[in-house]
């Protein structure tokens, strides 16, 4: 039987990640919709536990390429081995979440293959026999409805929260699972990884802050960030910052929201000048009020916003520091 | 080391941008544009390991006229050459067939490294220096923050989720994509705007690459582009600034009880 949709189960250490549950939330529901048979596969050794794990949903197998070089991730090993898989397969799609590892191998496996990989998508739809992408272009501000052109395999990669990991659905029986061996040469293993590891110790943790002021590069320049910090310190609230800010060094990296800085949930997050990238947002949309301040009415912070002003920042902040000091000695 | 690095040219950040009259695109005609940020990054990563290693440092474009810009701007900073993949052929490529026409040039010029952006800032693909790499039969790795030059092999910094980072060894030749903040960009000097006009910049149709239709087919295509529909749970506070502050100072006060 073709396997009809391949989803990519990424995992830590034999734990699927919630990047694997959404692959494979967006792999049920594509399988419903287009008819089509589904199956997951893992990658790495002594996965057992996670292959029982993934055998309790709803799919029709679970597929297991184990091997000591697969142990640890590298490009080369991940790219060749699901790359021997879709040949002895044959599916129709591949499922991905758009997570650093699949942008790490997902291109090189389809341009492998000849084919597209239609990454970072939304949503899909489905139009009579043609298959309709969704995905963001200019940083969110616009959407583009696109589309494989020839014949499948077709590649697509889903961005963080297209699909929610808590709808995947249970099996009524456990499915198959297959181990199937993979045999690959040590030597096209060509990039040789070390341990993960992060920076010295954090000296800032927002994730624990009641009450943040984020700014972003609509603050201008670092002479400006005064102004931010007098409206921080009227709220009680820690400075945070969207990723140019740290990168152009006006604020420490241990400043940083978003999916490679901090993840943070205050009771009030008041974003100046940011624009709403996605990868800023994952970092702060478990945040209770979201204050946006920001002269593009259609920017994306808005859609995550409680209160949404359109303005020039350094005309409402000065009034905005005055009236919060005065609301709250009253 | 020979390093070729890979520029992008997108629409200003801060522009308004409009959709084109049959949405399919934006409407190129009143937009400026720029250097995809990332891509300076990798520029600046090109020119620093020059310094310390020797070498040369390409830049190359694959795009309409305008895109010279990008790599006269390139040139200025001290590249030292620059090719511009430039033909009617080349219109509205999807990233395999980008990637096709910038391995054929890339193979011409046979670098060590080739260092590219991580993602557009506008079609955010994020798989051209990826398939680049598999065209060429190169190593590679992606979101690098820190490159380190050995004997024939980089020691690389990749950038992972959440604060985390891996150190990887790669072999050279190979192409890695270049994360913004790596680096602290240099601006040209008036000396280097002077400089680049004297230096070589080649221009590349797909005859010269040796390209077929085949190689440029698309595998994929834009039909329609729009503005996302907005869930609308916003609550708008409007007029004078002074207004604006007190309405929000009350809400935060009153309504969600922040302060
Ligand atoms: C009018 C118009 C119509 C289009 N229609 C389509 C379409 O139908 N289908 C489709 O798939 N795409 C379409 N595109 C976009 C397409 O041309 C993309 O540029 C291409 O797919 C590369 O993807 P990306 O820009 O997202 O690059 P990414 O993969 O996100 O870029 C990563 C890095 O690769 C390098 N790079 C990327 N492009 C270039 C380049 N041109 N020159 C030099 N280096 C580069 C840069 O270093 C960049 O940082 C269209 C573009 C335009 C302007
Ligand atoms: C792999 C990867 C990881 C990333 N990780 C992160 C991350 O962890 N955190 C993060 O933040 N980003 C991250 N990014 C970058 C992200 O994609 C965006 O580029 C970034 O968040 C944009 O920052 P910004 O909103 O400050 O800037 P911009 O997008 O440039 O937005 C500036 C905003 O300011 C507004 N503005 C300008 N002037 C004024 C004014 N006077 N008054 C009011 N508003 C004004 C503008 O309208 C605009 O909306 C990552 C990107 C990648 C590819």
């Amino acid at each position: 039987m073709a396997a009809g949709i391949l989803v990519f189960a990424e995992h830590h250490q034999g734990k699927p990640t919630r990047a694997a549950w959404e692959a494979l939330a967006a792999g049920q529901r594509l399988a419903a919709d287009l008819g089509l048979s589904l199956t997951a596969v893992a990658l790495g050794v002594e996965l057992s536990p996670l292959l029982a794990e993934l055998a309790r949903t709803k799919l029709d197998e679970v597929i297991a390429l184990e091997s000591p070089t697969l142990e640890v991730y590298t490009p080369e090993g991940f790219t060749s081995a699901v790359f021997q898989l879709i040949e002895a397969r044959q599916p129709r799609l591949i499922i991905f979440s758009h997570t650093y590892q699949a942008r790490d191998f997902a291109p090189r496996l389809a341009a492998r293959r000849g084919r597209a990989l239609i990454s970072d998508c939304l949503s899909y739809r489905r139009e009579g026999e043609r298959l309709i992408l969704i995905r963001p272009v200019f940083q969110g501000k616009f959407c583009a409805e696109t589309e494989f052109v020839g014949e499948p395999p077709y590649f697509v990669s889903f961005q963080a929260g297209s699909f929610r990991e808590d709808s995947v659905e249970a099996g009524a029986v456990p499915a198959r699972v297959t181990h199937q061996a993979v045999t690959l040469a040590a030597d096209t293993i060509r990039t040789r990884p070390g341990e993960v590891f992060r920076e010295a110790k954090q000296a800032v943790d927002l994730s624990q802050a009641k009450a943040i002021v984020a700014v972003g590069r609509g603050i201008k320049g670092p002479e400006n960030l005064e102004l931010a910090r007098k409206l921080a310190e009227a709220l009680g609230a820690e400075l945070g910052a969207s990723r140019p800010i740290c990168d152009n060094g006006w604020l420490s990296m241990d400043r940083q929201i978003g999916s490679s800085g901090q993840t943070v949930a205050p009771n009030l997050y008041l974003a100046l000048g940011i624009s709403g990238a996605i990868q800023h947002l994952v970092g702060m949309k478990g945040s209770r009020t979201v204050v946006a301040i920001n002269k593009d009415k259609e920017a994306p912070i808005f859609e995550v916003a409680t209160y949404g002003i359109v303005g020039d920042l350094f005309e409402i902040v000065p009034p905005l520091i005055e009236e919060i000091i005065k609301a709250k000695s009253a | 080391m020979k390093i070729a690095v890979c520029l992008k040219q997108v629409p200003a950040r801060d522009g308004v941008l409009r959709l084109n009259a049959d949405s399919t695109w934006v409407r190129e005609d009143d937009v400026s544009f720029e250097i995809n940020e990332p891509d300076i990054y990798a520029l600046e990563e090109a020119l620093r390991l020059k310094e310390k290693e020797g070498g040369e440092v390409v830049v190359c474009t694959l795009g309409p006229e305008r895109a010279a810009q990008a790599l006269k701007e390139a040139l200025a900073k001290g590249a030292d050459r620059a090719i511009h993949l430039h033909d009617p052929a080349f219109q509205n490529l999807d990233a395999y067939a980008t990637a096709r026409a910038l391995a054929a040039a890339i193979r011409q010029a046979a670098p060590d490294l080739v260092l590219t952006g991580l993602q557009a800032d506008d079609d955010g693909f994020a798989q051209t220096g990826v398939i680049l790499a598999e065209m060429l039969g190169w190593a590679h790795s992606t979101i690098i923050m820190e490159i380190q030059a050995q004997e024939r092999a980089l020691k690389a910094k990749r950038e992972l989720e959440g604060g985390w980072f891996q150190w990887i060894e790669i072999p050279l030749p190979a192409v890695l994509t270049i994360q913004s903040g790596i680096n602290k960009p240099r601006y040209a000097t008036l000396k280097g705007i002077l400089a680049a006009k004297t230096k070589p910049l080649q221009r590349l149709g797909w005859k010269e690459l040796g390209l077929d239709e085949e190689a440029l087919k698309p595998r994929q295509k834009i039909t329609k582009v729009f503005v996302p529909p907005k869930s609308g749970k916003v609550e708008w506070l409007e007029g004078t600034p002074r207004e604006i502050a007190q309405r929000l100072a009350d809400k935060l006060k009153n309504e969600a009880r922040v302060i």
